[in-house]
């Protein structure tokens, strides 16, 4: 029956919500933890002013440049403030993390 | 925006590395299955990919009754921070532009529009990017990123009409009330202006009978059944009338895809034509064997699962217990609209060994799903047929 196919014109209807809605979200990720020869300070102090850990270590395996590649987009197109001193550690923390 | 209606907590690099002295550090390369988390709020037990901004996805034993998935299991998606506390007496809808009449609707103004529903799947245009392989950065979902519910609201087209679009629309851009951190590009999307007027794009304030959960855009989310979630705009707050295509980052530089339905390009490859990812395609799982199951022989296999057509009704699910060799049609379920799940049985001869049981689905347009899964990297409208392997013994 294709009639089903179409939007249903409602009899009974569920009313617009009118309560209001307070939740508060728990941050479950953690930080990035120092690892031999690749301290953290770098990783916890410049990724995650926009999204928590997992968003980096969920990653599959990247190589170098693309490592570099994703730090030059969140600064370029998601304007994070990651200072330009920080790269290297940043890529060295990354790079040694997968490496495990 | 800082409004009195809402509230969006802002996560400061202080509060993180102060919450660093009381939390178990993340693990360094996370190989583990996703762990699993009961911590989010209207939210029963779901697969975490990222605590913040949320990536919720919804454990794909959810899909294994019914056609509809539950909204404290549905996917959660979000790409900034969005208001904790939404009053919807206080939320306002905006339509500017191109417009006759810029209005400021309330919820309760579009109540009285006339009513409609429909059934439709929400999936993200990366459901199933983890899978890719060779791998593609991004957020690393399985095949959980996706849910069908039955949406109730107004049509797009009915809110339209109370601005008065004017002859020069050519586009309706449409954006919520979540916010970036940074001076990142304000997260909004775009319908043509026919599309966003052919009477089945929608204004959803509640699925499955109840008022969106938080997380899922209450109180006001877009819904563009047959089109991938990245259009459907959570928390809607603004509706603009354009007057010229969006060149928007959201819409001229993320969320491309290539051209064509088959999404796929050679591995490494980058350089193609692109095209923002619009329409779904079909795709079928079986959810009554799990990959890596070993089974009792027996001459028949009995399997079941779900399907959809994407953005068409779908025609018809084949299986295989041979690893494609070989091909029977399903039973499908009851048609609960063109764009829902349905639900297909059937059941497969099978021989002693291992063995690739398959289902295929193909739509009302003759798109079939292929064999070989497709490729893109950014990981992209996955939808080649999933194996599963299992063992007969």
């Amino acid at each position: 029956m294709r009639w089903l196919a179409a939007l249903i014109l409602l009899t009974a209807a569920t009313p617009v919500p009118r309560a209001a809605i307070s939740v508060s979200l728990p941050d479950e990720d953690g930080v990035f933890s120092d690892l031999p020869g690749a301290p953290a300070d770098a990783m916890n102090e410049n990724c995650l002013g926009c999204h928590s850990a997992a968003m980096v270590t969920r990653q599959p395996r990247l190589t170098e440049k693309q490592w570099a590649d994703t730090v030059a987009k969140m600064r370029t197109v998601y304007k994070a403030p990651i200072d330009p001193a920080a790269d290297a550690a940043i890529i060295k923390w990354v790079t040694t993390a997968q490496a495990d | 925006m800082a409004s009195p209606r809402y509230t969006t907590p802002m996560t400061t690099r202080r509060d993180l590395l102060a919450f660093a002295a009381t939390s178990l550090a993340a693990p360094a390369f996370a190989a583990t299955p996703l762990p699993l988390t009961s911590a989010f709020p209207q939210k029963r037990a779901m697969l975490r990919l990222r605590s913040t901004p949320p990536l919720l996805e919804t454990p794909f034993e959810t899909f294994r009754e019914g056609v509809f998935t539950p909204n404290d299991r549905f996917f959660v998606r979000w790409h900034y921070p969005f208001p904790t506390d939404v009053n919807p007496r206080a939320h306002r809808l905006r339509i500017t532009g191109a417009v006759k009449r810029p209005l400021a609707l309330s919820l309760a103004d579009l109540a009285r529009l006339p009513r409609v529903q429909i059934a439709a799947v929400n999936q993200c245009a990366g459901n199933g990017r983890a899978l890719f392989a060779p791998r593609v950065p991004g957020a690393q979902w399985g095949n959980g990123a996706m849910g069908n519910a039955l949406w109730e609201g107004v049509r797009l087209r009915d809110v339209l009409d109370l601005a008065g679009v004017t002859g020069k629309a050519v586009a309706v851009r449409a954006s919520g009330l979540d916010q970036p951190a940074t001076e990142a590009p304000d997260f909004a999307k775009s319908l043509a202006i026919d599309h966003a007027r052919d009477g089945e794009v929608m204004l959803a304030w509640a699925m499955n009978g109840e008022a969106l959960p938080l997380l899922n855009g209450f109180p006001l989310r877009l819904v563009v059944p047959g089109w991938y979630s990245t259009y459907w705009v959570k928390m809607l707050d603004h509706l603009e009338v354009l007057d010229r295509p969006d060149d928007g980052y959201w819409m001229a530089k993320a969320y491309l895809g290539p051209v064509g339905d088959a999404a796929d390009v050679a591995p490494g490859t980058s350089d193609f034509p692109k095209a923002p990812v619009g329409p779904m395609r079909p795709r079928a799982f079986i959810t009554n064997v799990a990959a890596g199951a070993r089974l009792p022989a027996r001459p028949l296999l009995p399997l079941s699962g779900i399907a959809m057509g994407g953005d068409t009704g779908l025609r018809g699910v084949e299986l295989s217990g041979d690893g494609g060799a070989s091909w029977q049609p399903a039973q499908l379920g009851p048609d609960l609209g063109r764009y829902g799940f349905r639900r297909w049985q059937g059941a497969v001869p099978v021989r002693a060994g291992a063995t690739n049981l398959m289902a295929r689905a193909n739509n009302a347009n003759g798109l079939v799903q292929p064999l070989q899964q497709n490729w893109n990297p950014s990981g992209y409208t996955r939808w080649g047929v999933e194996p599963v392997p299992v063992e007969i013994i």
